[in-house]
C-alpha cells in the first residue's frame, strides 16, 4: 500500500487501487478506541438517468434512497440487525452525489467489515419486501417535509437551477417512489455498485493490509468501468427563479440567499475554488465581518445565521441563511456589501485573520474518525486530495477572495427563498 | 480524570489526552430550574457574549477568536434532571498543530475568564443595547420551538406531564416570564450567580493538569470568593394517582408524532442501578436492533423512526414516533405490547447480548469525542457521581435478564400525546 504523510496536520493514510478498480484508504488511529468504517458508491439522488449497457434508463426520483433502505435486506434476515448485535453502530445516508454505508465499533470490527462489505456488494430483495418499504420510507419523507430547514433549500435548489439533477429531491416524493419495483432497483444495483465506481474508507486501529485482503476477498474481481455522470441539460449562467417560498407552520420567516457560481475544472481546482469561496463569503457576511455585526445589531439575523459554500459535481453556489423579520432586506444588504468590497477591496487584516480561523476550523473537523472518511470518499469521487487544505491556505491572498466577490455576488445570479408563517402558528 | 477545588464550591475537571486537534475548555454554571429564574438564566451567557470590557462588541470577540485559529467560544445552556446548567463552551487548537505559538491555552482560557468576569457596560447594568437584542433573540428560540416538530411534541409532552414539578419548566424558561426580563433584574441575577452558584470549571487536551489549573486560576482570579450552594437536586416523583393522560395539539403537518411518557419509579444515579436501565433502553427502544425499530417500523411499516429516550435522574423514559395521523392507534397499541413483552421476560439471549454490547460500545465511544466525554462527565458532576465510561460499560456487560425484566417491570406509562394535523 502507497503511505502518505500529512505532517503539518498530523496524519497518516494508507492507499491502494485493487485490481477491480476499488480505492482503499485507511487512517492509522492507534489512540482510539473505536474504528470507522465508510463503504460509498458515487451515486446519489441526482443520478437518475443513465445508461446502462447501451441503452438509457430513466428511473423515479428518490431511487437512490430507496436502494440505500433496501440493500439491508439479506437471505439471512437484516445486515443492520448483524451489525448492531455486534454492538456497533451501522447506518447509511444518500445525499446528492454519495451513497454511503457505515458502522462505527469499539469491538469485533473485522467480523463486521466482512458483513459491511457483503450486503452491499449482493442485492438481495423481492417485489413484496420492496413494496413493503414503501410505509417507511413515506414516512421519512413526510418528515423530511415538515422540516422548514429541508424546504428551504430545497427551494433555493428549485430556484438557482433550471436543468442540474441538483434539484431532485434525494428522497423523491410519496408519488415517486410509489412505482419503483425490485428490477429497477437492480438495474440501478449493477449500474453503480460496482467496485471501480466505489471506495472503501477505514479509520481507526487496524491493519490496512488486512482491510485490503478482506475487500478482495469479499467483493467481485471483475473490473467493470464507472458509467459516466449526467448533469442534464446545459446549465444557464443566470437563475431560474429570483425568489421562491411557501407558508408552513413556523415561528418567523426562515431564508436562504444563494449564489450560483461556476463549478471548477479538475479536483485541485474544485478544492482551491472551495476554500476561496468560503474564505470570501466569510468576510462577506460571515460572523467576523462587519455586514455581519450590523445586520445583527439591527435585529435582522440572529445567532444562528450561517453561510457556506456548497458544490456537486458540475454546480457549485454559495449559500447564507437563518432567520429574519425581514429577508429583502438581508438580502439587499449582502449585494450591497459585495458590491462595495468589489470596489474598495476588502481589509488586509480582517482577511489574515479569516485565514487563520477557516485553517483552524478545518483542522478541528480531523477530531471526527467519521468525518476522515467521508471527506476521503467525496475528495476521492471528485479527484481531490482534501488535506492538501494546509497548502492551499498558504497561497491564498486578499485579491482572490476580492475578485472572488467581484465574480459571484451579482443580482442576476441570486435566488432567496424564504418559508413564512402560515396557517397552522400555535 | 483529575479533580482540583479551586475554591469553595469551584470545581475544575481535567482530562489529559493527546488524541485529539483540539482542547475543550468549558465552565459551567448550576442552578435549580425553576420558573421565576430559567429565561434569566438563559439569557445571561448570551448577553455576556455580546461584549466584554476588553472585547466591547461582536466583531471585536469575533477578531479575537479568529487570531486563536477560529476559537469557538458558545454559550450553552442545558437541562440535566431538574438542574439548569449554563455557561460557555471553547474548543481552540491543540499546541501541537498551531502553527508558531505555543500559548494558546492560556489565551484561551483568560478569553473564557474575560467573557465571564468582565461584562460590557457601566457601572453595575449591563449595556441596555445587547439586554434588548438578547431577551428578542430568546423569545424568538422559545417561539421557534414550534419549527421543529419532533422536539416541539417532546417538549409539551414534558411540560404537561410534569406540570407543577420542575421538570416541566423548559430549559430556557417560558415566553412570559422572557419578556418581564429587565436589564437591572438579569445584572442583579448575574451577581446572584457568581457569587452563589456551583461553578463547574473543565478542560480535555494535552497539556499538563498543572499548567491547566494555573490557566484557570488566573483567568478567574477575579471570580468572588463567596460561599456556595450546595449542587441543586432533582425530585424523580411517582406516577400520580388516576387514569393515563392524554394531550394533543393540532398544527398543519403532514405527519403525526406521538409521544408516550413513562415514571422509572424513581432517580437512577448510581452504577448499578444505570447499568440495567441503560440496557434495558437499548433492548426496547435504544437501536436498530430493539423491539420498537423491528417491530413498529420494521415489521408493521407504521413509521420511520421509534426510539426511546431517558431522563434518568428524574426518572423518566419518552418514547417517540413520527406516523401517519390514522396510525396513531396501532402505533400506540404495538409501542407498548413490546414493552409488556420485556416486562414478561419475552427476551431472547441474543436481544440480551446484542444491548449489551450496544451500550458497551456507545460508552467507550464516548472516549473518542470530546463533546461526549464533556456531557457525560457533566452529568456524573450534577447528579454527584465518579464512575468512569469504562466501568459503566464493564457493568452493562453484566446485567442479567431478572436485571432487565425488574427495570421493566418498575416503569409505568403515565401520559401520552399526540400532535395531529388541522383536519385529520
Amino acid at each position: 500500500m502507497r503511505k502518505i504523510e500529512y505532517q503539518t496536520i498530523g496524519e497518516t493514510l494508507y492507499e491502494e487501487a485493487l485490481e477491480n478498480g476499488l480505492r482503499v484508504f485507511v487512517f492509522p488511529k492507534p489512540d482510539f478506541g473505536q474504528c470507522y468504517a465508510f463503504f460509498a458508491t458515487r451515486y446519489g439522488g441526482m443520478d437518475t438517468r443513465f445508461q446502462l449497457n447501451g441503452k438509457w434508463l430513466d428511473t423515479p426520483m428518490g431511487i437512490a434512497h430507496y436502494l440505500e433502505h433496501k440493500m439491508f435486506d439479506t437471505p439471512e434476515g437484516n445486515a443492520l440487525q448483524t451489525l448492531s448485535a455486534t454492538g456497533a453502530s451501522p447506518n447509511a445516508f444518500t445525499s446528492t452525489a454519495i451513497t454511503g454505508y457505515h458502522f462505527s465499533c469499539t469491538d469485533h470490527f473485522w467480523e463486521n467489515l466482512r458483513t459491511l462489505l457483503s450486503f452491499v456488494s449482493v442485492p438481495y430483495f423481492t417485489q413484496e419486501s420492496v413494496e413493503k418499504e414503501q410505509g417507511i420510507i413515506g414516512q421519512e419523507i413526510r418528515m423530511i417535509e415538515d422540516n422548514p430547514d429541508w424546504q428551504v433549500f430545497h427551494l433555493l435548489l428549485e430556484a438557482l437551477y433550471k436543468n442540474h439533477p441538483v434539484r431532485n429531491s434525494v428522497a423523491g416524493t410519496v408519488e415517486s417512489i410509489a412505482d419503483i419495483t425490485a428490477q429497477t432497483l437492480y438495474d440501478c444495483h449493477e449500474a453503480f455498485y460496482t467496485p471501480a465506481n466505489m471506495t472503501l474508507c477505514v479509520a481507526g486501529n487496524v491493519d490496512p493490509e488486512r482491510v485490503c485482503a478482506m475487500a478482495r476477498e469479499i467483493l467481485p474481481q471483475e473490473k467493470k468501468e464507472p458509467i459516466p455522470r449526467d448533469c442534464g441539460a446545459d446549465e444557464p449562467e443566470l437563475v431560474c427563479l429570483r425568489e421562491n417560498g411557501k407558508t408552513m407552520a413556523v415561528s418567523a420567516p426562515l431564508m436562504q440567499l444563494g449564489i450560483k457560481g461556476k463549478a471548477a475544472g479538475d479536483g485541485a481546482e474544485q478544492l482551491h475554488q472551495k476554500i476561496l469561496g468560503e474564505l470570501a463569503l466569510e468576510a462577506l457576511v460571515g460572523a467576523s465581518s462587519p455586514l455581519y455585526a450590523k445586520l445583527y445589531a439591527q435585529g435582522l439575523i440572529n445567532s444562528g445565521f450561517y453561510c457556506g459554500y456548497m458544490d456537486y459535481p458540475g454546480c457549485a453556489f454559495l449559500v447564507a441563511g437563518g432567520e429574519s423579520k425581514d429577508p429583502e432586506a438581508v438580502r439587499d444588504a449582502i449585494l450591497e456589501e459585495g458590491a462595495r468590497i468589489g470596489r474598495e477591496g476588502l481589509d488586509e487584516a480582517l482577511f489574515q485573520r479569516l485565514k487563520k480561523s477557516a485553517y483552524g476550523s478545518y483542522v478541528r473537523s480531523l477530531n471526527s474518525l467519521e468525518n476522515l472518511c467521508v471527506e476521503q470518499a467525496r475528495g476521492y469521487f471528485s479527484g481531490q486530495d482534501p488535506w492538501t487544505f494546509p497548502d492551499i491556505f498558504a497561497s491564498l491572498e486578499r485579491r482572490d477572495a476580492e475578485s472572488f466577490l467581484r465574480d459571484w455576488v451579482r443580482p442576476e445570479q441570486t435566488a432567496l427563498t424564504v418559508i413564512r408563517p402560515g396557517e397552522g402558528k400555535a | 480524570m483529575i479533580e482540583r477545588t479551586l475554591a469553595p464550591g469551584v470545581t475544575l475537571r481535567l482530562l489529559r489526552t493527546s488524541k485529539f486537534k483540539t482542547s475543550m475548555l468549558a465552565v459551567t454554571f448550576l442552578e435549580p430550574l425553576r420558573e421565576e429564574t430559567a429565561a434569566l438564566n438563559a439569557l445571561l451567557p448570551k448577553v455576556l457574549r455580546r461584549g466584554t470590557r476588553q472585547y466591547p462588541d461582536l466583531e471585536a470577540i469575533s477578531a479575537g477568536l479568529d487570531e486563536l485559529y477560529g476559537m469557538s467560544l458558545e454559550p450553552i445552556v442545558r437541562k440535566k434532571g431538574e438542574v439548569q446548567c449554563l455557561g460557555f463552551w471553547a474548543s481552540v487548537l491543540d499546541d501541537a498543530f498551531v502553527p508558531g505559538q505555543s500559548s494558546i491555552l492560556e489565551e484561551a482560557a483568560s478569553m473564557l475568564g474575560e467573557m465571564v468576569l468582565h461584562p460590557a457596560g457601566e457601572g453595575d447594568a449591563f449595556l441596555p443595547e445587547y439586554v434588548d437584542s438578547e431577551k428578542a433573540n430568546l423569545i424568538d428560540k422559545i417561539r421557534g420551538e414550534i419549527n421543529d416538530k419532533l422536539q416541539y411534541a417532546l417538549s409539551r409532552l414534558r411540560s404537561q406531564m410534569c406540570q407543577g414539578e420542575a421538570y416541566g419548566v423548559n430549559r430556557y424558561g417560558s415566553e412570559e416570564s422572557a419578556q418581564t426580563i429587565t436589564g437591572e433584574a438579569l445584572y442583579q441575577r448575574y451577581r446572584t450567580l457568581l457569587e452563589t452558584a456551583p461553578m463547574y470549571l473543565y478542560y480535555c487536551g494535552s497539556a499538563e493538569p498543572e499548567r491547566v489549573e494555573q490557566a484557570f486560576r488566573a483567568a478567574f482570579a477575579e471570580l468572588p470568593q463567596t460561599p456556595r450552594q450546595p449542587m441543586p437536586q432533582t425530585l424523580a416523583l411517582a406516577k400520580p394517582q388516576g387514569d393515563l393522560r392524554r394531550f394533543s395539539d393540532r398544527l398543519d403537518v403532514t405527519q403525526g408524532k406521538l409521544i408516550l411518557g413513562f415514571r422509572l419509579g424513581g432517580s437512577v444515579r448510581e452504577l448499578e442501578a444505570t447499568a440495567p436501565v441503560m440496557v434495558l433502553h437499548a433492548l426496547y427502544g435504544g437501536s436498530t436492533n430493539a423491539k420498537l425499530f423491528l417491530n413498529v417500523r420494521e415489521r408493521l411499516s407504521l413509521c420511520y423512526f421509534a426510539s426511546a429516550a431517558l431522563g434518568l435522574s428524574k426518572g423518566i423514559m419518552t418514547v417517540y414516533s413520527g406516523v401517519k395521523f390514522e396510525d396513531f392507534q396501532k402505533a400506540e397499541e404495538e409501542i407498548l405490547a413490546q414493552l409488556e413483552a420485556c416486562r414478561q421476560g419475552e427476551i431472547t439471549q441474543e436481544e440480551l447480548e446484542s444491548a449489551r454490547r450496544t451500550v458497551a460500545g456507545s460508552l467507550r465511544t464516548t472516549l473518542d469525542s470530546q463533546g461526549k466525554l464533556e456531557e457525560y462527565w457533566l452529568n456524573r458532576f450534577v447528579t454527584g457521581t465518579s464512575y468512569t465510561p469504562e466501568e459503566l460499560a464493564q457493568a452493562a456487560e453484566a446485567v442479567t435478564l431478572q436485571q432487565v425484566v425488574a427495570s421493566a417491570q418498575s416503569i409505568q406509562l403515565d401520559s401520552i400525546y399526540t400532535l395531529r394535523g388541522e383536519e385529520d
